[in-house]
């Protein structure tokens, strides 16, 4: 035979025998898989951010079939996604708010002091491990950029060492909120427009020392607000369950801490 | 004697990534997490230590016999590890599920990976024996697995340095490469 011929035969032959085995392991071997889990993940967006707290879209799929995990937890896919998967399986949606994460502090550079100079590692943790950190607030944020580094769609920037979330690409995935050694993210309404951007707990002086638009304690704003902000001691919190009707707190607040975002 | 120096020569004077230059996309794409990497490494170990000990039969036994060595080795070598690993990943998947999990996104990325194919190739140029083959896969992986843990801690520590703005991301981890084959290249003379 001449070699083109035995060439041919040999790797058709490999071929076929190769397609042979994998077609019978397929056949005999396959793991039976509910065929709806495939249909879930279809209706799921793909993106793996792993926000819904299981490892990745398909493993999220399988837990809605097999265990019967809420359909509503994926955030990139929003209220029309556990729409889809609800009708598919016969199940209720059950109610999906589109929330955005939030750094509660607005002191960057120019409005806060450091107070010492910091050049350990570029990591917001090991600074704060450092004598708690060289921000002169204990409570700011310290805009070494944790939160925009595990952030898995870039919705972070930090500008002016200060991190500000990006609201219409955030996915309320909520790993920035663990990564913030002082826990300064929150994940908020998406809706919500009116926001306190402090975190300190300090008493008014003490935090007039250190930042130029943090909260003093001042009450005004619960005041006004009827409600809607209330007050952890020296700390305005917005309360979001219930609307804030008045918008004179952002005028009135004499630390420029309330803020549209 | 001879195998130990093959091990040593596989893992540390011709390893495969840092002086051979093989599996270079691996090196740099799966290099970011600890975990992802200790993964790919069992995936690598896993499937040229198997394809080594394949490719050497179907050389013996199908490719000498008719003469084909010359020129149809690659062709049939890509064909016959890409359909073991397919095999492998159906047969893990239904009689070792745990470490199905661990491995099995890996397994489909190294289907015919450079290194998987420079291993059986490497193997046949030398003409190694059945054992000798399976030895020199297996390690030839280890020193695979190696070079990425080194390179993925270094790259995991790069990542809350600070440097310069034009050197972030990636151009800063192809200089650690180098650094890193440089640093691999002084085992070189070790063995023969």
């Amino acid at each position: 035979m001449d070699p083109i011929t035995t060439s041919t035969l040999c790797i058709g032959g490999i071929g076929l025998v190769s397609a042979a085995a994998l077609a019978v392991a397929e056949k005999y071997l396959s793991v039976p898989q509910d065929p709806r889990i495939a249909k879930v993940a279809e209706r799921l967006p793909g993106a793996n951010c792993g926000g819904c707290g299981f490892a990745g879209c398909a493993d999220y799929a399988r837990a809605i079939v097999m265990d019967n995990a809420e359909c509503n937890l994926c955030a990139p896919g929003g209220a029309a996604c556990a729409n889809a998967i609800a009708s598919f399986l016969g199940r209720a949606a059950g109610a999906l708010e589109k929330r955005s994460a939030l750094v509660l502090c607005c002191g960057d550079n120019t409005e806060t002091t450091r107070r010492a100079a910091y050049n350990g590692i570029n990591d917001c943790a090991a600074a704060q491990a450092t004598a708690g950190g060289d921000k002169g607030c204990a409570y700011g944020c310290l805009g070494y950029g944790a939160c925009a580094r595990v952030c898995p769609v870039n919705a972070i920037s930090v500008v002016n060492g200060l991190a500000k979330v990006n609201k219409d690409t955030c996915i309320a995935c909520g790993k920035c909120v663990a990564a913030c050694p002082r826990k300064i993210i929150k994940l908020v309404p998406a809706a919500a427009e009116i926001h306190v951007l402090c975190s300190s707990k300090d008493k008014g002086p003490a935090v007039k020392k250190v930042c130029g638009t943090g909260c003093i304690g001042c009450r005004i704003c619960n005041k006004l607000s009827d409600g809607a902000i209330t007050m952890d001691g020296f700390l305005a919190v917005v309360d979001y369950t219930k609307p804030i009707t008045n918008e004179e707190v952002i005028t009135k607040c004499p630390g420029k801490c309330i803020r549209k975002a | 004697m001879e195998y130990l120096l093959l091990i040593i020569s596989a893992i540390l004077v011709n390893n495969f990534v840092l002086s051979r230059f093989l599996g270079i996309c691996p090196f740099l794409g799966v290099s970011k997490k600890i975990s992802t990497a200790l993964g790919m490494s069992g995936a690598v170990i896993f499937v040229i230590t198997i394809a080594s000990a394949v490719t050497w039969c179907l050389q013996k036994y199908l490719l000498e016999p008719l003469g084909l060595e010359r020129f149809l080795q690659t062709l049939s070598f890509i064909l016959v590890i890409a359909a073991l690993v397919q095999l492998i990943d159906i047969v893990m998947k239904r009689f070792a599920p745990p470490l199905h999990a661990a491995l099995g996104i890996f397994l489909p990325l190294i289907t015919t990976n450079c290194a998987v194919l420079g291993v059986a190739v490497l193997n046949m140029k030398d003409g190694n024996g059945f054992f000798k083959s399976v030895l020199f896969g297996f390690s030839a992986s280890v020193g695979f697995a190696f070079a990425l843990l080194i390179f993925t801690g270094l790259r995991e520590k790069i990542e809350r340095a600070a440097p310069p703005r034009c050197f972030k991301g990636v151009a800063i981890s192809l200089v650690t490469a180098g650094l890193l084959s440089l640093a691999f290249m002084g085992f070189s003379g070790l063995v023969k």
